[in-house]
């Protein structure tokens, strides 16, 4: 019961401040309205007993990534009211319409595997132990460390003072 | 369901009732404890600077932060008309309340927690990030080119020292095994400042910087930004900020006391005391260095950060999980004496390679 009221109240707040996003032209206000879908995001999380990734999501999502939001922001022009709609708003209306209704579809009509199994604790133990046991995730997880390294040279390359 | 604490941890046997219980006894260790800091702070820097600090209004001037707080609360509140009202409004609250959140995991007594989160060191550096946004906001919705600058350079300075303080911890971590608090200070036979000085030294560096103490308070550096991003504050939500800074003070004290300096473990008093003693006597490191070290600029800070304490953070890190694979039956006293005689050497070969200063130009 307390369960669904939580989950009922956090899917709220994080719907509606995702729409605040879209819809706000105040930029700034929109990073904050993204900051708190991230938090109601991470209390989805913790409702489903992933304690470790409700931490890691409010570290690297809210900590990290809303504040280098935050920051590119300060450097743009005309904050406070935006940039006006401009041609391509229908057209990105429809697309997103489609895409919505393909995501909303297959998540309806796939059979998704529910365990009976009840949830570990702790959970840290079992998420190292899919990493760096035989066959675990972990080069996958290299990969896109690699892929970010290689990102964060290229961004370097690219801005370097001639 | 999320297991909030092990029954056995639940004092009443009760959740809410549990919940209701120590809630309200953090919330109220803090506000003394940040009534005391005020008053203590300001005569030990008395102290330090020759001269007795506040001493007329009560017994040793002990009344002096209430006479503080009733004057701060009939101030006239003030809001910037230019401003972002609503971002203005929240930026207090959003600042103050992961303060508070931090301090229910940090054990105040044996089994004696809000919640025993068996991630309890990740939940604290994931709470604490937030807190910056509040700043972030107060710097946004004033109006101010000051707020703006010193909320700018707040977010800088926490992103460049979270690498090193994290690393840091991550040794601690390392020899406890595990990420609740709680296990920690019980693993703790030997207090992790021996084992880790190195370790130790960058977490209180880090948690300098992160709490915008002097050598790091460029945030209200009064000579630059007069005040920083609090300056369209007054009255209440001014005294808001004033409670996190002192409550962020508290707080960073309590958790360098439970991994580094054994928490609530100690001889002949009781645990709680010990805890209390212990977090006084960080605090009071801190105030020392306050008192001793003047500001840095700004390109300092940086650089400070990320040539001198992110090397020697990875460094701690590699002799760490080296001592801890390797030397697991290594008696204490000899990796106690190894550790400082390796943290010694480090810090000298560095401070040849690192020099603070020169002539480079900053922000």
């Amino acid at each position: 019961m307390g369960l669904e009221i939580a989950f009922w109240l956090l899917a709220t707040t994080a719907v509606v401040s995702a729409i605040a996003v879209v819809r706000l032209r105040n930029i700034f206000r929109a990073a904050l309205c993204l900051i708190l879908c991230f938090l109601s995001i991470a209390g989805i999380f913790v409702t489903l007993s992933a304690d470790f990734l409700a931490a890691v999501q409010i570290l690297i999502n809210v900590g990290a990534i809303a504040i280098l939001i935050i920051l590119a922001i300060m450097l743009t022009r005309e904050v406070e009211r935006g940039s006006l709609p401009n041609k391509l708003q229908f057209p990105v209306i429809a697309a997103c319409t489609l895409f919505l209704g393909v995501a909303v579809f297959a998540i309806v009509r796939t059979p998704w595997q529910v365990s009976g199994l009840p949830p570990t604790e702790p959970t840290t133990a079992e998420l190292a132990n899919s990493l760096f046991t035989e066959g675990g995730f972990i080069l996958p997880v290299e990969i896109a460390a690699i892929l970010l390294l290689a990102t964060i040279i290229g961004a370097i390359v690219l801005m370097r003072e001639k | 369901m999320m297991q909030f604490a092990p029954q056995e941890l639940l004092w009443s046997g009760n959740f809410w009732l549990h919940l209701l219980l120590f809630a309200g006894m953090i919330i109220t260790f803090i506000l003394l404890m940040v009534m005391f800091f005020i008053w203590y702070e300001r005569r030990l820097i008395g102290r330090f600077q020759v001269r007795l600090g506040p001493n007329r209004a009560g017994p040793f001037g002990l009344l002096q932060p209430v006479a503080d707080v009733l004057k701060i609360l009939t101030k006239e509140d003030i809001v910037p008309s230019k401003g972002d009202k609503i971002v203005f409004w929240l930026a207090p609250i959003i600042a103050l309340a992961p303060v508070f959140m931090m301090f229910a995991v940090i054990p105040l007594q044996g089994n004696a927690l809000l919640v025993d989160l068996n991630i309890g060191i990740l939940y604290i550096i994931a709470v604490s990030s937030v807190a910056s946004i509040g700043i972030f906001m107060a710097g946004w919705g004033s109006y101010n080119k000051y707020s703006l600058i010193g909320a700018m350079r707040d977010v800088a300075q926490l992103i460049s020292y979270e690498i090193p303080l994290v690393l840091s911890i991550v040794g601690v971590v390392l020899i406890a095994g595990s990420l609740s608090l709680n296990d920690i200070v019980e693993a703790q036979t030997v207090p992790f400042i021996l084992l880790q000085p190195l370790g130790f030294l960058i977490f209180f560096i880090g948690s300098l910087a992160e709490i915008n103490r002097t050598p790091f308070d460029l945030v209200e550096a009064d000579s630059e930004i007069v005040a920083g991003y609090n300056i369209e504050y007054s009255g209440m939500k001014f005294a808001t900020f004033f409670l996190m800074e002192y409550a962020e003070a508290l707080t960073s004290s309590a958790i360098i006391t439970t991994l580094f300096l054994g928490g609530w473990k100690g001889p002949f008093l009781p645990p709680f005391l010990w805890f209390i003693i212990k977090v006084i006597a960080v605090f009071s490191l801190i105030v020392w260095v306050r008192s001793t070290i003047p500001r840095f600029r700004i390109d300092q800070v940086m650089a400070f950060a990320w040539k001198f304490l992110l090397p020697l953070a990875l460094i701690n890190l590699l002799l760490t999980s080296m001592q801890v694979v390797f030397f697991q039956e290594a008696s204490s006293l000899v990796i106690i004496i190894s550790s400082l005689v390796i943290m010694a050497a480090l810090i000298l070969i560095w401070s040849k390679f690192f020099r603070l200063g020169g002539n480079s130009t900053g922000l």
